[in-house]
């Protein structure tokens, strides 16, 4: 079952590779300059079942693919890439706030108060604008990868790695915070794919995301999903299967159903699988992992024995190790009218590949019907000569319709306006 | 006084110069202490403390800022009382101050390997261990690591033991997930074997 819509715009496009190629990510001896191998054969015949059967030897370019951390610590605010920045025509970009370590998920409170989550830090930030001047604030610290957060009516709620906690009228008390009251804990500890996104939906429900716990692994019941729960912790109930790794969704404000990034798979090959944008169409829909990826690709190992016609292709594919995060569909004001109702995604940039792809936000428009129209880029330019100098983790409009963008590179937000440069506001 | 022991007490000792520095003290004499335990020609004489010389700068970094921000700890026992050495060492540091003693440190020469090579067989075995999980895909063909991936070539098995099991159990939090995850499949007769093979590494 082919994928509604595959994305045909060059920036985007993965690759067209036919077939699917094993990756071959190491040698099987070293080859340091002053070496001498171990004294036994190096001509052993490989014993019948070793993984290393088919498995070339010497592949230079796969051997240099690591997992890229960013800096711990943030950027100095005169070091932020701003300037290097593109956007379309009329919009402009500022700093909203710098000097947080690992920026990662954005909320907004009724007062305006913008929280940051962070995956490699320990602490929630607020951040809070007045009388001109930047005040940042951390509500919560000796947390366990915080990186999920949701708002609502005066509540701030914390997705760490295992624990979904609460801060009730936080605005009211962002100098003296109350420690988080845990509301909610049945999660797996694993670290691989561990870390959280959280939002709350129409229903007042509280979805989070359980990982994967590996990169291409089978697992139980309690990975690789999403989950909803009512917002005291209480009411678990699986919404969504056969994903691997989400760390972004929102609902579209038009047929109000649930849309999702997932990162794909890595170790395959450069140029496959896409990642996905995935729409939850009924409860307990499954979108294959790890059996299919990008709606059309039986995996190698997992496959065997599946048909990808069983699960739910995506609406989108998002390119090949893009790393798609936060998505918010927009419904301000402030950016032209095609902006409304299409939803801004955050492609956080590769590392399993050896020429990056993503490194940018992405605008993607929604027919009627809710399937994908179209995508373009909207902001490009953190990937320079294949290095980064930011990568986008999240998106999030806020009440006057501008957008901030975090950048857990830099430690940094920014604050995306269009038309003439106005006041940073609410 | 037994090795450790003693190390910790000299450190602990100086540690009150290395988070305050004396007018004209160099990043040299501050880092005195570090060396103490750590071994002041990169090669760490001390059990389960490891080596630190030819390390990455950027992973030198990543770690001190992990125990300055209590990310990450280091007990160790000093009179009867479980201390955060690590976290205790660099107390009071700065950003720069991280970023000099992650400079300064990188400099420092390369842990060597044991003058014995090792059995043959298990070396040999253990090498296909190492293709099988491509732990050369981020630490380097030759096990020397770059940016925030550490030098693990001629590490003290000792201590590649106890951070190997220690990542695996999570009890040592990563900087992310990246070694939770590839240790899942590896079990602890194979973190032996690996550990054996990664300090002998020539």
């Amino acid at each position: 079952m082919n994928p509604r819509f595959t994305v045909q715009h060059s920036i985007l496009l993965a690759g067209t590779i036919a077939g699917v190629l094993l990756a071959a990510p190491a040698v099987a001896q070293q080859s340091a300059p002053a070496a001498s191998p171990p004294a036994a054969s190096p001509a052993a015949p490989l014993p019948p079942g070793s993984p290393l059967i088919g498995r070339p030897e010497g592949n230079e370019a796969a051997s240099k693919l690591a997992p890229i951390a960013p800096p711990p610590i943030p950027a100095a605010a005169d070091k932020l890439p701003t300037t290097q920045l593109k956007l379309p025509a009329g919009f402009n970009i500022e700093v909203y706030a710098s000097g947080i370590a690992n920026t990662r998920s954005l909320r907004v409170g009724d007062k305006g108060t913008v929280f940051v989550g962070t995956r490699l830090g320990n602490k929630v930030t607020a951040i809070v604008k007045k009388d001109g001047k930047t005040e940042i604030k951390t509500i919560a610290e000796g947390l366990y990868r915080p990186n999920g957060l949701a708002y609502h009516k005066g509540t701030l709620y914390i997705a760490e790695l295992s624990q979904v906690s609460k801060i009730d009228n936080v605005e009211a008390n962002l100098d003296k915070p109350t420690k988080p009251t845990v509301i909610y804990n049945d999660l797996p500890k694993d670290e691989a794919h561990g870390w959280k996104f959280i939002a709350i939906g129409p229903d007042n429900m509280l979805y989070l995301e359980v990982g994967q716990p590996g990169n291409n692994v089978l697992h139980d019941k309690d990975h690789g999903q999403i989950r909803r729960i009512n917002l005291d912790g209480t009411g678990a109930e699986v919404v969504a299967l056969g994903v691997r790794h989400s760390v972004g969704f929102d609902w579209n404000p038009v047929n109000k159903q649930l849309y999702f990034t997932d990162n794909s798979r890595d170790w395959l090959s450069e140029d496959l699988p896409n990642d996905e944008l995935n729409r939850v169409t009924k409860v307990g829909e499954h979108f294959g992992s790890p059996y299919c990826w990008q709606g059309n690709l039986p995996d190698p190992e997992f496959g065997w024995g599946h048909k990808c016609s069983d699960y739910t292709a995506p609406a989108a594919l998002l390119g090949a190790h893009t790393a798609a995060l936060g998505m918010r569909f927009y419904t301000g004001s402030m950016f032209p009218s095609k902006y409304k109702n299409g939803a801004f995604v955050a492609r956080h940039g590769s590392w399993n590949k050896s020429n990056k792809l993503g490194g940018d936000v992405i605008f993607v428009t929604f027919n009627k019907d809710g399937t994908v129209k179209s995508m373009e880029p909207f902001i490009t330019g953190f990937l320079v000569d294949n290095k980064y100098i930011g990568r986008p983790v999240d998106v999030q409009p806020m009440a006057d319709g501008s957008m901030l963008v975090s950048d857990d590179w830099n430690g940094a937000i920014y604050r995306i306006t269009y038309g003439k440069a106005k006041v940073a506001g609410r | 006084m037994h090795g450790l022991a003693r190390c910790i007490a000299i450190a602990v000792l100086l540690v009150c110069a290395a988070s305050q520095p004396l007018l004209g003290e160099t990043i040299a004499e501050r880092a005195a202490p570090c060396l103490a335990c750590h071994g002041e020609s990169g090669q760490s004489e001390t059990p389960e403390i490891p080596s630190l010389g030819g390390q990455p700068a950027p992973y030198l970094l990543i770690q001190l800022y992990m125990f300055r921000e209590q990310q990450r700890a280091a007990p160790e026992k000093k009179n009867d009382q479980m201390i955060q050495v690590m976290t205790e060492m660099t107390k009071g540091f700065t950003d720069d101050d991280l970023r000099d003693f992650s400079d300064f440190i990188a400099k420092v020469p390369a842990p060597k390997p044991p003058a014995d090579t090792g059995d043959a067989a298990r070396m040999q075995r253990t090498a296909a261990l190492i293709t099988q999980h491509r732990c050369n895909s981020c630490h380097g063909l030759d096990l020397s690591g770059r940016d925030n991936v550490p030098r693990i070539a001629d590490q003290r098995e000792d201590y590649l033991v106890k951070t190997l099991r220690e990542y695996k159990t999570n009890a040592r939090r990563g900087y992310d997930d990246t070694m939770a995850e590839a240790l899942a499949p590896v079990s602890d007769e194979q973190i032996l074997d690996l550990a054996y093979y990664i300090v002998r590494f020539r």
